[in-house]
């Protein structure tokens, strides 16, 4: 059996972790990093609190490696989606206007 | 041609194991495997407006930092709150139907429902503010079109957009579209959330779940826990990009 009971204990943590996420993203906003670095930031909290969603309270971590395989499947098909679009729009201006 | 397929399990078989499937276990890894496809759907999907965003903030990054400023961030905070909440007492309802407990299955179903209403109800607040300031895009509510009143160099009314060199209405008209295409897509998947949560929070009431049969619990939980990572997103992409630059001009 791969069934698996994941205790309240674990999901009042998490669910006070992302409460502390979301009190970082919104200082850190009111907070002028240098350069790009807010976006980063509030990029970066945004991730470890999506992780922590999908780990625990979706349980990927206690789940079959055929559920992490299309989930990795996504986001590789959603890497390229951006690299291939973004590296279009980024460079549209390296070449000169005919 | 085998002259008998067996269309029904032995006597003793769960009542809700499909013909199709060996056991209990094997039905619900196979619904649990077919959410995740589909979610895999979802972000390609919410993804492709997540692109936009980024391609037009940074095209327009002065107009984007102004109209995000322009949004409710007190709002948009307790909603993040109030989803993340809600997403705790989902998971809440899926380890009380896993360990059937079916009062408090019920409760937390309930529960999760309320929340998800809550959010909704918020949510609708922030649309009839930005349509009282005439920011809903186009003339997608006829006889209101986007027309924002813009604030003079000086002036403090926050009703008013206030523009820092750089930024245009048009460009901040480009905001407010993918403002409502992506909020306006989240409240739709949350609309269906609810109504998902109406129709387990009744069976769990009729006595449907139990230790052996709780797979509509944990795969409506997948696609709630889902709902709430898109706007752990959207929180800050879209109310806290411009909030650094507010002390200076911005």
């Amino acid at each position: 059996m791969s069934e698996h009971v994941v205790y309240p204990r674990v999901y009042v943590t998490i669910f006070l972790v992302l409460l502390v996420g979301t009190s970082l993203t919104v200082l850190a906003a009111f907070q002028d990093f240098p350069g790009p670095l807010n976006a980063v930031v509030a990029l970066t909290i945004a991730v470890v609190k999506g992780t922590l969603v999908v780990l625990y309270f979706m349980h990927v971590r206690y789940s079959s490696r055929l559920i992490w395989l299309v989930i990795a499947a996504a986001l590789f098909w959603l890497a390229i989606m951006f690299a291939l679009t973004i590296s279009d729009y980024s460079t549209r201006s390296w070449l000169p206007v005919m | 041609m085998p002259d008998a397929i067996a269309t029904t399990h032995e006597a003793g078989a769960h009542s809700a194991l499909q013909h199709h499937f060996e056991n209990m276990e094997q039905q619900r890894e196979a619904g649990t495997l077919g959410m995740w496809v589909f979610l895999v759907t979802e972000i390609m999907f919410f993804g492709a407006l997540f692109l936009a965003y980024t391609l037009y903030r940074y095209k327009y990054p002065e107009a984007f930092a102004a109209a995000s400023n322009h949004l409710d961030l007190r709002l948009g905070a307790i909603n993040t709150v109030v989803l993340i909440f809600s997403s705790f007492t989902m998971a809440m309802a899926v380890y009380s139907t896993q360990v059937g407990k079916r009062r408090n299955s019920i409760i937390c179903l309930l529960l999760t429902l309320v929340l998800g209403l809550t959010f909704l109800g918020i949510k609708a607040v922030e649309y009839h503010d930005k349509y009282r300031d005439s920011l809903i895009p186009g003339q997608l509510v006829p006889g209101r079109p986007f027309n924002p009143a813009v604030a003079k160099p000086g002036e403090t009314d926050e009703h008013k957009l206030h523009l820092p060199p750089g930024a245009t209405v048009k460009n901040v008209e480009m905001f407010y579209w993918i403002y409502f295409a992506m909020t306006g897509m989240h409240a739709l998947h949350m609309i269906i959330g609810v109504g998902l949560l109406t129709v387990l929070t009744i069976m769990a009431w009729r006595g449907r779940f139990s230790p052996e049969y709780y797979a509509p619990v944990e795969i409506s939980g997948l696609y709630w826990h889902f709902v709430d990572i898109v706007w752990i997103f959207l929180f800050p992409l879209l109310y806290l990009l411009g909030r650094h630059l507010e002390g200076h001009g911005g």
